[in-house]
């Protein structure tokens, strides 16, 4: 096996006074979809803003492609390689569509045939083109914050909770966009509540607990084993 | 042609449209419409403040960021014109110099402000431009030997802008062709061109990733723009801008003073300008430039007037008394805020 994209050693990160993560082990093998799941509050965004320098990791080390990026400036990590759709979105409501685009092509100019590929996975998105983003849906904000990130070729991309909140359709859409994106080679890291889109796209997992990762294995075999759900996320097949 | 002259930013409402014809017609033409010493220096004024709120917007509009240092800015402008106008002697040369050097300070100083406050929070760099203006505004009036202190200090401009200077046989369109004519467009034409720059400026993609910050700047980050250099850009050349403005101002007056340039009361009356026309519009700089300039020279002469119509009605006569002017642009103030809290600009797009 070639080494991980993305390697966390050891990392803790304190937000305040509290101590969120502590010593999370994490490894993103390249090409795949790799799962972070587990309870509210156990520290799955905060591993993210980690790896993308929101927040500064107190002790440990984040590797992304061989380079140690713990220290780095969070924009210098983006343009490393590292797209990152956050859970609120964060559309600039006051841009339309296409200047949201533009911005997320920090490299220049956008490229069209990725853009027309985008615009048939995300077909909304051709549509409110010139519109100001803050009238769009709530659905059609997540589209453009996933392909906000995705207009330009990212080796890894990190994903917040793509689905929270959104109608089945979208959601459809949604895991769809991440499919393809796989597809075309990169590597995700992917924060999902929704069990069934976890079990559809996933093919590692990672469940977390308490601010560090407590079981790592094939998403497959978390699938199928109802007692380790139940174990590790209080969850329970009759509920999903 | 006009699209590519406003950078593709039109008023994007056909009232607004009109009403940003109306002014730049009255402007360009106002010694020849209103002839007459106090009109065309209340035109002249608006001229400038339209730059000086506009490139107030750049900041507070566009970056998000706010700053109290604004009229030191402008004062730095206009103390750079009026020094080296002493020191050179009458002549452009001075003029170029004195605002080149207190553009290039403004900068300078901006700089310096920003990298040290713009690194954390929005509130401090507030917080630190309060200071240093306040230092600044106390610093000119104590050192009197160099700035004049509190009188402020009077010099001399190039002959070919004061009233002695004739041209084209003394007479053009019935107005006397002198050096004050060639004066006011002077200030016209050069706040036109900084206005355009700003409008081209905040319709780069400069201008569209400081919109960014200001909505998210932890987004913008993430996405891999560097929000420290972008900020502390965008107030260098705020502070640039407003100090060319302040260099007009000197020009324009022949004096500059602590009360001029650098009060506070200058600097809250920049805000409410910007406030009252529209945020992150630069047409509202426009709007609200003009308004608030007209209603500071001219509501107490509408009032007197409205206050001897009502002369024989009891209590009436003392509420529109001209004495009362400011009391009735506090209302005004409080009202336009009420009715258009995005500004006019923002009504009238819709927003």
């Amino acid at each position: 096996m070639s080494d991980p994209i993305l390697k966390l050693d050891g990392v803790f990160t304190n937000i305040a006074q509290y101590h969120i993560l502590q010593g999370v082990e994490l490894t993103v093998p390249r090409g795949e979809v790799t799962m972070l799941l587990g309870r509210n509050g156990v520290g799955k965004t905060t591993t993210l803003r980690t790896i993308i320098g929101h927040w500064r990791a107190h002790q440990g080390s984040v590797t992304f492609d061989g380079q140690n990026i713990t220290k780095l400036p969070t924009p210098a990590i983006a343009r490393a390689g590292i797209g990152f759709v956050p859970e609120d979105m964060g559309i600039f409501a006051d841009l339309t569509v296409e200047e949201n685009m533009i911005l997320a092509a920090v490299s220049g100019a956008i490229d069209d045939a990725r853009l027309q590929w985008l615009f048939t996975v995300f077909p909304a998105l051709e549509t409110f083109w010139k519109k100001d983003a803050g009238t769009l849906s709530g659905g059609q904000k997540q589209m453009l914050s996933i392909a906000r990130a995705m207009i330009e070729e990212r080796a890894l991309y990190l994903i917040d909770e793509p689905t929270k909140g959104l109608a089945p359709a979208i959601i459809t859409t949604m895991a769809r966009a991440i499919k393809e994106l796989k597809d075309q080679g990169a590597s995700i890291l992917l924060v999902e509540q929704n069990f069934a889109v976890a079990k559809a796209l996933g093919d590692t997992a990672n469940v977390m607990d308490d601010g560090r990762v407590v079981w790592s294995g094939p998403m497959s075999e978390l699938a199928t084993n109802a007692d380790l759900q139940e174990r590790l996320m209080g969850l329970s097949m009759e509920a999903h | 042609m006009l699209k590519t002259l406003v950078s593709g930013d039109t008023p994007r409402s056909p009232i607004l449209l009109a009403i940003l014809i109306v002014i730049l017609i009255c402007l360009a033409f106002a010694p020849f419409l209103f002839p007459g010493v106090r009109s065309v220096d209340t035109a002249a004024r608006i001229c400038i403040f339209i730059v000086l709120v506009a490139s107030y917007d750049l900041l507070l509009g566009y970056g998000g960021i706010v700053s109290f240092a604004h009229t030191m800015f402008f004062g730095l402008g206009a103390y750079g014109v009026a020094l080296a106008s002493t020191d050179m002697g009458r002549g452009f040369d001075a003029l170029l110099v004195g605002s080149v050097a207190g553009a290039g300070l403004a900068a300078l100083l901006a700089l310096v402000i920003g990298l040290f406050s713009l690194r954390v929070r929005a509130i401090f760099f507030a917080m630190i431009t309060l200071a240093v203006a306040s230092a600044v505004a106390v610093l000119v009036s104590q050192l009197s030997t160099l700035t004049g202190g509190e009188d402020g200090l009077s010099f001399k401009i190039p002959r070919a802008l004061g009233p002695a200077f004739k041209f084209m046989d003394g007479e053009l369109f019935g107005v006397k062709a002198n050096g004050k004519l060639l004066k006011y467009y002077l200030v016209f034409i050069s706040c036109f061109v900084l206005f355009l720059l700003m409008l081209r400026v905040v319709n780069s993609p400069f201008g569209r990733v400081l919109q960014a910050i200001r909505e998210n700047d932890f987004r913008a980050e993430a996405i891999g723009y560097r929000v420290v250099h972008y900020r502390v850009a965008a107030t260098c050349l705020s502070a640039a801008i407003a100090a060319l403005a302040g260099a007009l101002y000197a020009v324009w007056l022949r004096y500059v003073g602590p009360d001029t340039t650098l009060s506070m009361e200058i600097m809250i009356d920049i805000l409410l300008m910007v406030v009252i026309g529209g945020m992150g519009t630069m047409y509202g700089a426009v709007i609200g430039a003009t308004l608030f300039v007209l209603a500071q020279n001219y509501l107490q002469n509408v009032l007197s007037l409205a206050g001897e119509s009502v002369a024989t009605l009891p209590l009436l006569p003392d509420l529109l008394n001209a004495d009362r002017w400011l009391l009735w642009l506090g209302v005004l103030f409080i009202l336009s805020v009420y009715f258009f809290p995005t500004g006019i600009v923002g009504r009238l797009r819709g927003k």
